[in-house]
């Protein structure tokens, strides 16, 4: 299949199959963001994020994340550490580029607790109505008032510190959005005539909850994940920040920063690196984000 | 015919008219308390998961058996657990979390101590994003596109994807290590310590009250760069819900309808568009307040502010449970008040949410 047949058959209205149309899907959101200047911004951010983290070994040419060295501690930018030294004399480029597989590890863990239970109360509550709906969305809204940052920090504690400890916290607070969002969709979606169809042709609740309703929901749980991946990361670095993310000496840019803190008024870039980490990886999902946004959900835009 | 068909219909509005009243008060209330409810359990949870036996806590590694069982009755560890949660309740509601470990005085006096801190610090940073982002976020939506929108959007997009310790930490290097402009970590330097007597707790007031100017003008020297960190990120959220609110209100045919009468276009904008903004204003500045108030933990933590995050996190290195989850609790009621009082205001401001 040579290349213009390839786009024909991603962009024709009559999709033969529902891979075809599922492609057809991708091909046109990819070329609403790559269209939009700011989005591909983010987009770039986040796959370079992807690819340091991947390939971390080889982007540190041999530099040892963890490696002290104190006779070069507190180093500024060089040729032999690009990024300096931390008060432990460990390069913070090598750091930087491990702590990339840190962060990504929270957000992929985060959204995969978050979406299925923001998914599953949202979408039960918007298609079964009545009872089951109030009920749900009354203690959605119970979690939705609750203080997010020290709730979490209150679960990091008591869990201890830790990756896995951090994520639970974070996402303990952080799937009521999301029910809200699938709620609302689902809602909507289940008075459709084809879900009317479908049920006629004696389709099970199940059934139409799991191949109908959340496939549809999908799009918009996507964009507010991807919008809220920023505040994930800064929470994530906050509890890193405050010793209850990572244990060291894992590279964490929460706690690399916090390691800075002390020799901030001196040897400024070994707090400001990974901070500046952080803010650049965080734009670039709420870059992408918006653009995601603008391309699935023009309407809330 | 007429007369004798409204008299009733009259009655009947009225009666509805209060009903409907009645029952949404009702039922804010009871959302309220359940709210509430449902934090007390979250909070006893968190108590429960703790690893640390709270037995051992209180009697020690080296306590004899019996000592430990006595204990162990005493703070009601061997009865089932909703009757633990409701001796829980029954003492967070008389105010009584305890004592802490780390200052051996009873929570609730050292919520009081550090709270009035946190308030100072996030009405502060409140203040700020109201008086500069709400005029901001209604210039950037009636310059839609052009220029002044951009610049606004700019900022507000750095304000959602900066982690707020960072900026915290740059702006102490910048502003106090190298330019000197502002005062360093604390309240107050040393040298103006214990010279105002707490009265609210609220520097800014007490030292006004009580006539200390030297020391006023040093409270806010160390209250300007973290209030302005909090007061960005709130800037942030307010400038762009602001933005959309206006662009929303500018699309409806009644401006259409003043500029075709001759209204200049920022009158429109000022005086017909914005007073329609406001009442949805009143829940995005409340829900940032509550986030300013719970979200200073790290600018406290930072700034070494002694506000109640900076309490929560100390106590929490030390393992004073009771300290933490007084204090999550005293953060998440000021939150939830917070956000409660703007939904009422909310439905007294609309005039569409009043009774029919």
């Amino acid at each position: 299949m040579s290349s213009p047949s390839l786009r024909q058959w991603l962009e024709t209205d009559t999709p033969v199959s529902r891979g075809q149309a599922l492609a057809g899907r991708f091909w046109r959101g990819f070329m609403g963001v790559v269209g939009n200047p700011t989005a591909l911004i983010g987009l770039i951010i986040v796959l370079v994020l992807v690819l340091m983290a991947a390939f971390a070994p080889l982007l540190t040419f041999g530099h040892d994340p963890l490696a002290q060295n104190l006779s070069e501690r507190l180093a500024f930018f060089g040729s032999k550490h690009w990024l300096g030294t931390d008060t432990l004399g460990r390069d913070l480029y090598a750091r930087i580029v491990y702590g990339a597989r840190v962060t990504l590890t929270i957000v992929l863990l985060v959204s995969v607790v978050v979406t299925p239970i923001g998914l599953a109360v949202g979408t039960v509550s918007g298609l079964m109505g009545g009872v089951v709906d109030t009920i749900l969305m009354r203690i959605t809204d119970i979690f939705l008032s609750f203080p997010r940052l020290v709730l979490a920090l209150a679960f990091a504690a008591a869990l201890g510190p830790g990756i896995e400890n951090a994520v639970i916290a974070i996402s303990l607070t952080a799937w009521p959005p999301y029910a809200r969002i699938a709620r609302a969709e689902a809602a909507t979606i289940a008075r459709s005539d084809f879900i009317a169809a479908v049920t006629l042709q004696g389709a099970s609740t199940w059934r139409i909850l799991i191949k109908h309703i959340v496939p549809l929901c999908m799009s918009s749980v996507i964009v507010r994940l991807t919008l809220d991946m920023a505040g994930i990361i800064v929470t994530a670095a906050g509890l890193g920040f405050l010793g209850l993310g990572a244990k060291p000496p894992t590279p964490e840019w929460g706690a690399m920063l916090s390691g800075g803190q002390g020799v901030v008024l001196d040897q400024w870039w070994v707090a400001t690196v990974p901070g500046a980490a952080i803010f650049i990886v965080c734009l670039g999902f709420n870059l992408l984000g918006d653009g995601l946004r603008d391309v699935f959900d023009p309407k809330s835009s | 015919m007429t007369q004798l068909e409204s008299s009733p219909n009259q009655f009947s509005a009225q009666d509805g008219r209060t009903l409907a009243f009645a029952r949404r008060t009702s039922l804010f209330i009871l959302t309220l308390l359940i709210t509430f409810l449902g934090l007390t359990a979250v909070t006893f949870s968190i108590g429960r998961f703790v690893p640390v036996d709270p037995v051992l806590a209180i009697v020690g590694d080296h306590a004899s058996k019996a000592t430990y069982d006595a204990t162990r009755l005493a703070i009601g560890l061997d009865k089932p657990v909703p009757v633990q949660y409701l001796i829980y309740l029954k003492k967070v509601l008389a105010g009584d979390f305890g004592e802490s470990v780390m200052t051996s005085k009873p929570v609730l006096d050292d919520i009081l101590t550090f709270f009035p801190a946190t308030i100072e610090l996030s009405t502060v940073g409140i203040l700020l994003g109201v008086f500069l982002g709400v005029p901001a976020g209604v210039i950037a939506g009636a310059t839609r596109d052009r220029w002044p929108d951009q610049l606004v959007r700019v900022i507000s997009l750095f304000g959602y994807s900066v982690p707020v310790f960072w900026l915290g930490l740059v702006g102490l290097a910048l502003f106090y290590g190298k330019l000197g402009w502002v005062a360093g970590t604390g309240r107050l330097d040393v040298g103006y310590d214990d010279i105002v007597t707490p009265q609210t707790g609220i520097m800014l007031i007490d030292a006004a009250v009580q006539g200390e100017w030297d020391v006023w003008w040093n409270a806010v020297s160390h209250l300007i760069l973290p209030g302005a960190i909090l007061g960005y990120f709130s800037l942030a959220y307010i400038a762009r819900m602001t933005r959309s609110f206006m662009i929303e209100q500018l699309s409806q045919e009644y401006i259409t309808a003043a500029r075709v009468k001759g209204r200049s276009y920022w009158g429109a904008v000022w005086r017909h568009a914005f007073p329609n903004i406001m009442v949805p204003l009143i829940t995005v500045i409340g829900l940032s307040y509550a986030t300013l108030l719970e979200g200073s933990v790290l600018t406290e933590t930072v700034f070494s502010w002694p506000g109640l995050g900076l309490y929560i996190t100390r106590s929490l290195f030390n393992a004073d449970m009771n300290a933490v989850l007084g204090g999550t609790i005293a953060v998440g009621v000021a939150y939830i008040g917070v956000n409660a009082v703007c939904d009422a205001l909310y439905q007294i401001f609309d005039p569409r949410l009043r009774a029919p």
